[in-house]
């Protein structure tokens, strides 16, 4: 199933069925002014127990996006999507998709999303075919003319064409991950709402979602990208946001996301004591040894100078740099948390 | 449907809800789907070769039982009709019918009806149907609508199998009615065929009941044994005579009123009692699920 290349353009995938209207950034007729596909105000979600699932969630994805979904197990992120897909009541606060409010748009909005929603479930007496047959009449919007063609063009986008008649329960993880993604591009989607869409698969599977995703934004199509894997949405996200504990703590631009955690400075020296000493006489602050690394928050000079004042002191060395700060260090920034602890 | 976009797309004033209408005929598309994964569910058909049995085995007694020359013994009790079956096959309809309704058809629609909203909400499937987006309520009737189709196939299956049965075990022909007069085979068979409707109406309160109790709950095994286990009480309720002035309201107390149909003329009170009944708990619970559906959380 891995030979069909989901880079591999297809004739009924979304670019050729959808030459004009896809492409233009107003997201719905009423709302042109706003770009943004995904648009919450106050959001909040109280589940019966009083537990605060979503506190006050204002979160703003643009048209054309790739926006990665980032927070701990248990810090809202599917109750937030639950509720952006009207699949749950907010208590307070409102959510806008593709211009229009949720949940009391869904019918116009829903059939323009394409939603994978912690991980995929299926009809395990149907054949992989037969389960996107199922979901595909779900859509009144569906033209049943047209419904086996684009159920195998669907298939065959995720490489499921060879599995397509056996028995859904027969499928490993993987293949019901890429079911589940096969439904969610059905019809030509505004937006795709992808929860831990590479949940299961392997590396090559994993390359080859992202390959897919990069695809359907090239198309235009906005896609909402929950995962807990920073470097995944480092390399596929051109927005992210992340939640703590229900909370919204930052969204933005990856790269300005980034650089707002900054860089440190490593020295790479046989001479750390002396190194360490000087770095602090320069104003370097928080400095950490270790063997012949000296890392350290670089000061607000030109670190030419810093350079030069090493060597200056006699301090040998053998490598001089800023280490620029990745998602993850953001990450643990911001939350001043490691990823894997639940909020 | 792309032809549909591009017409919204030179409207740009619109309200842009109309980028692909549903079509009326397309909606029913979910119907289909839902009768075709109803009927080829294991259980459905299990439940459907259970109820096929029954008459097959009651068919079988009574012929053993007269084949000793004893003859079908008078009022010896047991379900309706059953001391009729060897003059006439057709009376075995009758008789699997008078058998299966207090217990074996309601126990099949309970399990087909609880399972209908809480097994998908178990197995996450719910989540992507609403997404699709089916509706709440276009699910929910569509839900109900597969349930009452598996109401009527479950009694259809019963009948026909007594039907066969009878024709290969015993005569055919002219039959006596309860009142006495006689009637030709083919206007028995009109009657056998009105008496397997009103039995399959008669299930349609506790089909809603089982989609009500189907929405309450995230689990389809809680909801079919919710379902069976709310039948079985209200049978027995029934027999408590102490409870006369409640058993009217019971939607199991005028179920066999459909032998009234085998009377010249028709006695309809109580199969009209019957089908009020049956309507009221189709109205009460059927608003009740959607009230509950449409409002509830989908966290599963």
């Amino acid at each position: 199933m891995a030979e069909v290349s989901a880079t591999e353009p297809h004739p009924e995938s979304a670019p050729s069925a959808r030459p004009g209207p896809g492409r233009e950034p107003e997201p719905g007729g009423e709302s042109a002014s706003a770009p943004a596909v995904i648009e919450t105000r106050g959001l909040t979600k109280r589940y019966r127990g009083g537990q605060l699932a979503v506190d006050g969630l204002d979160l703003s994805v643009p048209a054309g996006s790739v926006f990665g979904f980032l927070g701990p197990n248990g810090s809202g992120k599917t109750t937030t999507i639950r509720m952006l897909m009207g699949l749950i009541e907010p208590t307070s606060g409102t959510a806008r998709v593709l211009g229009r409010p949720m949940p009391g748009a869904a019918r116009t909005v829903l059939p323009r999303v394409g939603a994978l929603i912690e991980g995929p479930a299926l009809y395990g007496f149907l054949s992989g075919r037969d389960n996107l047959l199922r979901y595909d009449a779900a859509d009144p919007t569906a033209d049943p003319r047209t419904r086996r063609e684009r159920v195998a063009a669907a298939l065959d986008r995720v490489g499921l064409t060879a599995a397509a008649g056996k028995k859904a329960k027969a499928y490993s993880l993987g293949m019901k991950q890429r079911l589940g993604l096969a439904a969610a591009l059905l019809q030509p989607r505004r937006l795709l709402v992808l929860d831990e869409p590479t949940n299961g698969l392997d590396p090559q599977g994993m390359r080859e979602i992202r390959a897919l995703v990069r695809e359907l934004a090239s198309d235009g199509t906005t896609v909402f990208l929950s995962s807990h894997l920073l470097d995944e949405i480092e390399q596929v996200c051109t927005h992210a946001a992340v939640m703590a504990r229900g909370r919204l703590i930052t969204q933005g631009r990856v790269a300005d996301l980034a650089a707002g955690a900054r860089g440190r400075l490593v020295v790479t020296t046989p001479d750390p004591g002396d190194a360490a000493r000087v770095l602090k006489e320069q104003g370097a602050g928080d400095i950490v040894t270790a063997e012949d690394r000296v890392t350290a928050e670089p000061p607000d000079r030109d670190l030419a100078e810093l350079n030069a004042a090493l060597v200056t002191a006699g301090v040998r060395v053998r490598g001089f740099g800023v280490e620029r700060a990745s998602l993850e260090d953001a990450f643990v920034a911001l939350t001043g948390e490691g990823f894997d602890v639940a909020g | 449907m792309s032809r549909a976009e591009t017409g919204t797309a030179t409207v740009p004033a619109g309200t842009g809800a109309a980028v692909r209408s549903p079509r009326a005929l397309w909606t029913l598309g979910l119907l289909r789907s839902e009768l075709s994964v109803t009927f080829r569910r294991w259980r459905t058909l299990a439940l459907l070769g259970v109820l096929a049995a029954v008459p097959v085995l009651v068919g079988i007694a009574v012929k053993i039982e007269t084949g000793d020359g004893a003859g079908a013994g008078g009022d010896a009790g047991g379900p309706a009709f059953i001391s009729q079956i060897t003059n006439n096959g057709l009376f075995l309809v009758f008789t699997a019918l008078a058998a299966t309704l207090p217990f074996f058809l309601p126990m099949a629609v309970g399990v087909v009806a609880g399972d209908a909203v809480a097994g998908e909400s178990g197995a996450g499937t719910l989540r992507y149907l609403l997404v699709a987006p089916a509706g709440r309520t276009r699910l929910l009737l569509t839900k109900y609508a597969a349930v009452l189709a598996f109401c009527l196939a479950g009694t259809l299956v019963v009948a026909v199998s007594a039907l066969a049965v009878g024709a290969l075990l015993f005569p055919l022909g002219e039959l006596t009615t309860i009142s006495g007069t006689r009637i030709s085979f083919a206007e028995g068979l009109l009657r056998a065929l009105a008496i397997a409707l009103v039995v399959a109406a008669s299930l349609i309160g506790v089909a809603a009941l089982g989609l009500f109790v189907s929405t309450l709950t995230g689990s389809g095994i809680a909801a079919m044994a919710t379902t069976v286990g709310l039948l079985i009480t209200v049978q027995i309720l029934d027999q408590i005579p102490q409870l006369h002035a409640l058993q009217p309201y019971f939607f199991s107390h005028y179920w066999l009123s459909f032998a009234d149909l085998m009377r010249e003329p028709v006695y309809w009170d109580d199969l009209m009692k019957n089908l009020g009944i049956q309507a009221l708990y189709a109205a009460v619970f059927g608003s009740a699920a959607w009230a509950r559906f449409t409002a509830k959380d989908i966290t599963a």
